[in-house]
């Protein structure tokens, strides 16, 4: 009896199978798509200048309303708006990032809204089929959907064998893909199988210095599930800051480590060093100009205010730790008055 | 419950061994693989490459009839000029003229000569199209289709109803169909097919920008159910025009779509709409946002009546506009007058170009002419028409002046306003001629005596006659005399000018077309008491226009329209009740409405139609 039941079970398995393969030998994505699709966001920030576009993708990654998308100049605005696939808009709090990987977590105030988990993200092989949704080109706005565009996994290779060529920050394994999915705007955008499961993050557009090919690929999942977690779990996180943690009498000031940055005329001007003092603690520590200061102990300072900021949090005794970005290098430095 | 059992058994051997096998290639893929290959046959068989005879480079198209009409851009005949070599994958190479364009829609109706058993596609419901769809372009990328083989490419359909706002000063592509097939210069209106190899649009744009002008993913189509409502337009040989409602709409900060602007002269206007009135529907779209009004707004021809429902103060209200035109009618004769300067090509063996070029115009720039409106999207890479292809200069045929053949010049007559009156011409006679077959009234050039009843009481009685006509109305007496301007007379009182109507009307009847003066082919338009498209003529007498509506089954007039000031009501007459009179069908029945409101209804009774007087 358990036997008959087992092979019932089985027939009728092999026969979902069947019908299954029928939907995907000829059938339309539309269903699959239509499942995604309310996951996905639209967003829209800082630039608008030439060559530089104001928006990118992205997609929620829980109920509460986390997103996912890349870090970039877009997000370097007090007024992150996040579009919602049926046309809710919300202001984003940019929660974190992760400069190695170039990912960015933004928090709406959400509850129930339709997301991906990530840890029910796939791995994919090369030759898999895959669909990728984002807004390229910021063809859609408000409450119309987000471009899908299908193709296939061509090869799941490392990003650093491309060193020098295309200039980058994440160097990890990358999914090489055949349909043109790395338009402006599209980073940020998912890539899932073609049963609409997640498997990676489109990333920024890639274009070798030798070659001048641009590259179509997606950060797998897997490779930014753990960064995720921690900017959610408040590493680097800017905001907010214990109000009960007192000043230093004697905190750090830029002048006394002997850096001096660019002038800060915007709402957010990233904090590039302009010049170093000779024999300052920032000259011993090897800072040049042009390099750009993302972290202080960790903490993220997205601009010059904010920097300045958490520099007032530092006692003069203390070390300071200098995370820097120099052209697509990161550096760490740490400076101490003596 | 042995042999039950063995059944189960048996069902699963066989079907493990079935999947063994199709371990290999599942019959499912094969299925779905003959299934591609039948539609590309089919597609492909109506697909047409487009070769400018005078080496301006060229596109694709697709035939949609037996007797060769075909559709291609507006952008891809605009260099070519009005006569043009297209090929087929029959291996044929066919003369083909120009009928009609449409250059805010970046649409040209073309006609194939040669044969009377064209492939022709099948329409779809492109309403019907969903994103992920399977879809595939076929056309002449690159100008590959020497070999008279057209390309076909295959992806799915990456977006539907997208809104992309008009390029420089014309194209406008709304309600478009956006898709991952690759999409090429020279693929520039050619045919995007659904998996079934029927037609759901017409490739035209594509988003350019740091990648040169090849594919990246992102071509757009022209939605095949816009091109319907045009066809009978661009079948009239004219320049068509898109619609304006006379009013801009802009998001409120609730998300709803209100009227921001409105003219005074527009018919939205008199039909109601005020400021600040909520839209909810429009064609029977519902609305909901800025861009969705655009593309609900953008698939309509000029001078079509469409339904709007508004909201005010809580209250929904139906109003049937008449769209007027996006441009002035000279205004457009004007920008069609400016030829383009093809474009420097890259070649197509290195279609990228080595550097970006950050310092060329940005398209996102506001150009000249163009129609900001409030609510506008932010600023972002606008997409851009495909260019045409061009040959190399060593296979280029020498810029000579293009020589036609003289049969084929017969088919081909510019004229303002018209792309080739030759086709106004053809339309205008098949209508009068289905109309005459129904009754000629060429021979009845006396006086015609009406004499009939309002339905709400009171006798009507009118003579019409050839340099005047009076009428007497239950209001009071009526005159119209040939010599004084029409706008002066139009009595009776409240009617918008009944009697003139009737008088200019039994002038056409009479006289035909050809004798009446300027009497054109609109194309086809809805009408309330015609159930298709009505085939619409306009007469233009003294300062009137008269605007005729064929019902296309019965041949018969079912509607006429006085205009006598463009921004005041037209007097409609709506005729029916058609009986004999002498051997001739006559409308015994003419509702008189002016606006929304219906004037009176006149049944007549008494029909006597005199033949002209000899001339002495």
């Amino acid at each position: 009896m358990i036997r008959l039941r087992i092979v019932t079970c089985l027939a009728s398995l092999l026969l979902a199978l069947l019908l299954h393969l029928s939907a995907h030998a000829q059938g339309s994505f539309a269903q699959t798509i239509d499942q995604v699709q309310p996951k996905i966001v639209k967003i829209f920030g800082a630039g608008g200048l030439r060559g530089l576009e104001a928006y990118q993708s992205g997609f929620l990654i829980s109920g509460e309303g986390h997103i996912l998308t890349v870090w970039s100049y877009v997000l370097d605005s007090d007024a992150v708006t996040v579009y919602l696939n049926d046309g809710r808009k919300y202001q984003a709090v940019v929660v974190g990032m992760d400069p190695r990987t170039e990912i960015a977590v933004l928090k709406i105030d959400g509850d129930g809204l339709p997301h991906f988990s990530l840890e029910e993200a796939v791995p994919l092989d090369a030759g898999s089929r895959v669909l990728a949704f984002s807004n390229l080109f910021g063809v859609a706005f408000g409450n119309e959907a987000a471009s899908v565009l299908k193709g296939a996994v061509t090869a799941k290779t490392d990003l650093a064998a491309r060193r020098g060529a295309f200039e980058t920050n994440y160097r990890g394994p990358a999914y090489v893909l055949d349909a043109m999915t790395n338009n402006p705007g599209a980073a940020g955008g998912a890539l899932t199988d073609r049963r609409g499961r997640l498997a990676g993050l489109l990333g920024k557009e890639l274009r070798s210095s030798l070659t001048n090919l641009w590259l179509d690929y997606a950060i797998p999942i897997g490779e930014i599930a753990t960064p995720v977690e921690e900017i959610i779990a408040g590493k680097f996180r800017p905001m907010p800051r214990d109000e009960n943690v007192k000043k230093p009498k004697e905190a750090h000031t830029l002048a006394l480590l002997g850096i001096h940055l660019v002038p800060d005329f915007l709402p957010k001007t990233p904090p590039f060093v302009e010049g170093v003092k000779p024999g300052s603690p920032a000259a011993k520590a090897g800072i040049r100009p042009d390099d750009l200061i993302l972290f202080v102990n960790q903490r993220v300072a997205p601009s010059c205010k904010q920097l300045a900021d958490e520099l007032t949090f530092i006692d003069r005794l203390d070390p300071v730790k200098l995370t820097i970005q120099r052209g697509q290098e990161l550096i760490e430095v740490t400076l101490e008055v003596e | 419950m042995m042999a039950r059992w063995s059944f189960f058994a048996g069902l699963a051997v066989v079907s493990l061994t079935a999947l063994a096998r199709a371990a290999d290639v599942p019959q499912l893929v094969l299925d779905a693989q003959k299934q591609r290959i039948a539609a590309i046959a089919k597609a492909t068989r109506s697909a047409v490459a487009v070769f400018a005879n005078n080496g301006n480079g060229g596109g694709s198209g697709v035939v949609i009839t037996p007797d060769g009409y075909a559709l291609t851009n507006f952008h891809v005949v605009q260099p070519a000029g009005s006569y043009m070599k297209c090929s087929m994958a029959d291996g044929n190479l066919y003369e083909a003229i120009i009928v009609g364009i449409d250059p805010v829609g970046d649409v040209a109706l073309v006609k194939l000569l040669g044969r009377d058993d064209f492939p022709a596609a099948t329409l779809a419901d492109s309403d019907r199209v969903q994103v992920g769809d399977w879809c595939f372009a076929v056309g002449n990328p690159f100008l590959l289709a020497t070999d008279f083989q057209p390309t076909v490419t295959y992806g799915i359909v990456s977006g539907v109803h997208r809104y992309q706002p008009p390029s420089g000063t014309l194209l406008e592509y709304a309600d478009c169909i956006q898709t991952d097939a690759a999409i090429n210069p020279g693929n520039s209106g050619g045919p995007l097919f659904d998996a079934a190899g029927d037609l759901i649009g017409i490739n035209g744009r594509g988003s350019f920008e740091k990648r040169g002008r090849v594919n990246v993913g992102v071509g757009y189509a022209i939605s095949i159910n816009q091109i319907k409502k045009f066809l009978g337009c661009l079948r009239a040989g004219r320049i068509v025009d898109h619609a304006t409602l006379g009013a801009t709409v802009a998001a409120s900060d609730d998300g709803r779509v209100l009227v921001s602007n409105i003219l005074e002269s527009s018919d939205a206007y008199r039909r109601g709409l005020r400021y600040d009135d909520e839209i909810i529907s429009f064609g029977g779209r519902p609305i909901g946002t800025v861009n969705g009004f655009k593309n609900a707004l953008g698939i309509y021809p000029k001078g079509w009546r469409v339904p709007l429902v508004l909201r005010r103060d809580g209250k929904e209200q139906e109003i049937h506009v008449r769209l007027t035109g996006v441009h002035a009618t000279e205004e457009l004769n004007k920008l069609m007058e400016r030829r383009p300067r093809p474009e420097p090509q890259p070649k197509p063996d290195q279609p990228q170009p080595d550097q970006p070029q950050p310092d060329k115009p940005q398209p996102d720039k506001p150009q000249p002419g163009d129609r900001p409106q409030p609510g506008d999207r932010p600023k972002r890479g606008q997409p851009r028409p495909l260019p045409i292809p061009q040959f190399p200069p060593a296979e280029r045929p020498g810029q000579q002046e293009v020589k036609i053949p003289p049969e084929i010049q017969k088919m081909i007559q510019p004229r303002t306003s018209f792309a080739n009156y030759y086709f106004n011409e053809l339309n205008r006679d098949r209508v009068w001629a289905a109309a005459k077959a129904k009754g000629d009234f060429g021979s009845l050039g006396g006086v015609w005596k009406l004499n009939g009843q309002l339905q709400a009481g009171g006798k009507v009685e009118v003579t019409l006659g050839n340099e005047s006509s009076q009428g007497a109305f239950p209001a009071g007496p009526a005159k119209v005399e040939e010599g004084k301007d029409l706008d002066q007379q139009l009595d009776p009182p409240g009617s918008g000018g009944l009697l003139a109507a009737l008088h200019v009307w039994r002038q056409l009847l009479v006289s035909g077309p050809q004798k009446f003066g300027d009497v054109y082919y609109y194309g086809t338009a809805p009408y309330a008491n015609v159930s298709d498209l009505a085939d619409v003529l306009v007469a233009t007498r003294n300062v009137a226009e008269l605007n005729l509506a064929f019902d296309p089954q019965t041949g018969l007039l079912a509607a006429a329209e006085m205009t006598v000031d463009a921004d005041a009501d037209p007097c409609e007459l709506r005729l029916s009740d058609y009986r004999d009179v002498n051997g001739r069908q006559f409308p015994h029945v003419v509702e008189v409405r002016v606006g929304d409101r219906v004037w009176g209804v006149i049944q007549w009774s008494q029909v006597e139609l005199a033949t002209a007087e000899a001339k002495p």
